[in-house]
């Protein structure tokens, strides 16, 4: 679970990030319960309403759903769904300020891909 | 429910000081509200009047509909202690005199709380530091039970590590038992997470009353070259410029949404997001 928020995104959909993250990386597995609201807020110290705010966004998504008295659960196939989502915005988050990056310090195209070979064969990514 | 109307309020003190001018807002029952603003703005006057500790020159203060002049019933929902107040009694005894005035004040968990950040219940509490008396404050709140707790600069004094525990009890309570919980402080990043809204009050006015979320989205930065900023500025209104050699930042007072995109493209403008603490600064920057 992320402790430090940044200030270029509301704390809520950092939060619902976050949690995708955790499913992501299997800290919360399908079909398991996540950390509640309460637990949310008194941990990272945010205002239970912005906590179930993320939470809400999850739950529009298909991610995690409410079971009645006992929590908030992984939803079977969240994580491939995630992960579809994701795939879907990594041009837009990951490819495109690079490109931008690259084009103010003058980096090629051959040298980017040389850097991205170069740190796979490396075992930094 | 506990919804505060306070209508037209206006206090003049010795005469010609206007602390507050004509001020009216709506406070929501059960929400977290940060009162924020600088020194001598107004804050604790308004907090001072919505307890009846002072009487404003005019205007009314209604709690659930209800008057709160001279109205025990409406007083008891209420929590406050004034910043300086002295109480020169044991911690026992201030037990008790609270569970007179609060008849749910819950003194299992007051002590609970003196415990766990290292009040001394033996002591006066005259005897306390500037920090272990904010915290003691702060328990009494906490434990009164009231349906709404005003806070006036509730970690004054108090130590990183226990405002950090401060907050998250604050936290804690409020999801357990939802209360209003107003607090009212200088240090805005501590509590710009934690507040659900704002009210932000400049020379006695109330200038913003609004939820974080949507203050946040009406207000974003540019920063670039000075003369491409200015070219941006044109007719759009902003809080404040600052600058560093050739570059300069402004805060724009416009929904994100109306960002000029293609605009600050061909400017090579960057847009920024802005933190409340800065809004606020900004906002009730002198002039």
């Amino acid at each position: 679970m992320l402790l430090k928020f940044k200030d270029d995104k509301a704390v809520y959909i950092q939060l619902a990030e976050s949690i995708e993250d955790d499913i992501l990386r299997e800290i919360f597995n399908e079909g398991e319960k996540i950390i509640s609201t309460t637990e949310i807020s008194v941990k990272l110290k945010i205002n239970p309403a912005t906590a179930l705010k993320g939470i809400n966004i999850l739950v529009d998504e298909g991610i995690v759903y409410k079971k009645r008295g006992l929590g908030m659960f992984v939803v079977k196939g969240a994580k491939e769904k995630i992960m579809l989502k994701r795939k879907n915005g990594f041009f837009d988050s990951f490819i495109v300020p690079v490109l931008g990056e690259a084009e103010k310090l003058e980096i090629s195209e051959d040298e980017i891909v040389k850097m991205i070979k170069g740190a796979k064969a490396n075992g930094r990514n | 429910m506990n919804k505060i109307e306070v209508k037209g309020v206006t206090k003049v003190y010795n005469k010609k000081t206007k602390a507050l001018d004509n001020i009216s807002i709506t406070i929501e029952p059960n929400k977290i509200y940060g009162l924020l603003g600088r020194n001598g703005a107004g804050k604790t006057t308004l907090l001072n009047i919505l307890t009846t500790k002072i009487f404003p020159t005019s205007g009314e203060i209604t709690i659930g509909g209800e008057e709160v002049f001279e109205n025990d019933k409406v007083l008891g929902k209420i929590f406050y202690i004034m910043v300086d107040s002295a109480m020169p009694w044991a911690f026992h005894r201030v037990f008790k005199r609270m569970k007179d005035f609060y008849p749910d004040f819950d003194i299992e968990y007051a002590k609970e709380l003196a415990d766990r950040f290292d009040i001394d219940v033996s002591k006066k509490s005259k005897v306390l530091s500037t920090g272990e008396f904010s915290l003691f404050k702060a328990i009494l709140a906490l434990a009164s039970n009231a349906e709404i707790l005003l806070l006036d600069e509730p970690v004054l004094g108090v130590d990183p590590n226990h405002r950090e525990m401060l907050y998250k009890e604050m936290i804690k309570n409020y999801s357990e038992k939802p209360k209003t919980i107003i607090v009212s402080t200088h240090l805005i990043k501590e509590v710009a997470s934690i507040v659900e809204e704002v009210i932000i009050i400049k020379e006695g006015r109330i200038i913003e009353n609004n939820s974080v979320d949507s203050l946040l989205s009406e207000v974003y930065t540019i920063t670039g070259r000075a003369d491409n900023v200015d070219e941006y500025l044109r007719n759009r209104e902003h809080a404040a410029v600052d600058g560093i050699g050739e570059r300069k930042t402004a805060i724009i007072l416009e929904n994100k949404q109306n960002k000029d995109i293609s605009l600050a493209n061909k400017l090579e403008l960057e847009f920024g997001n802005v933190e409340l603490q800065e809004l606020c600064m900004a906002l009730t920057e002198d002039g």
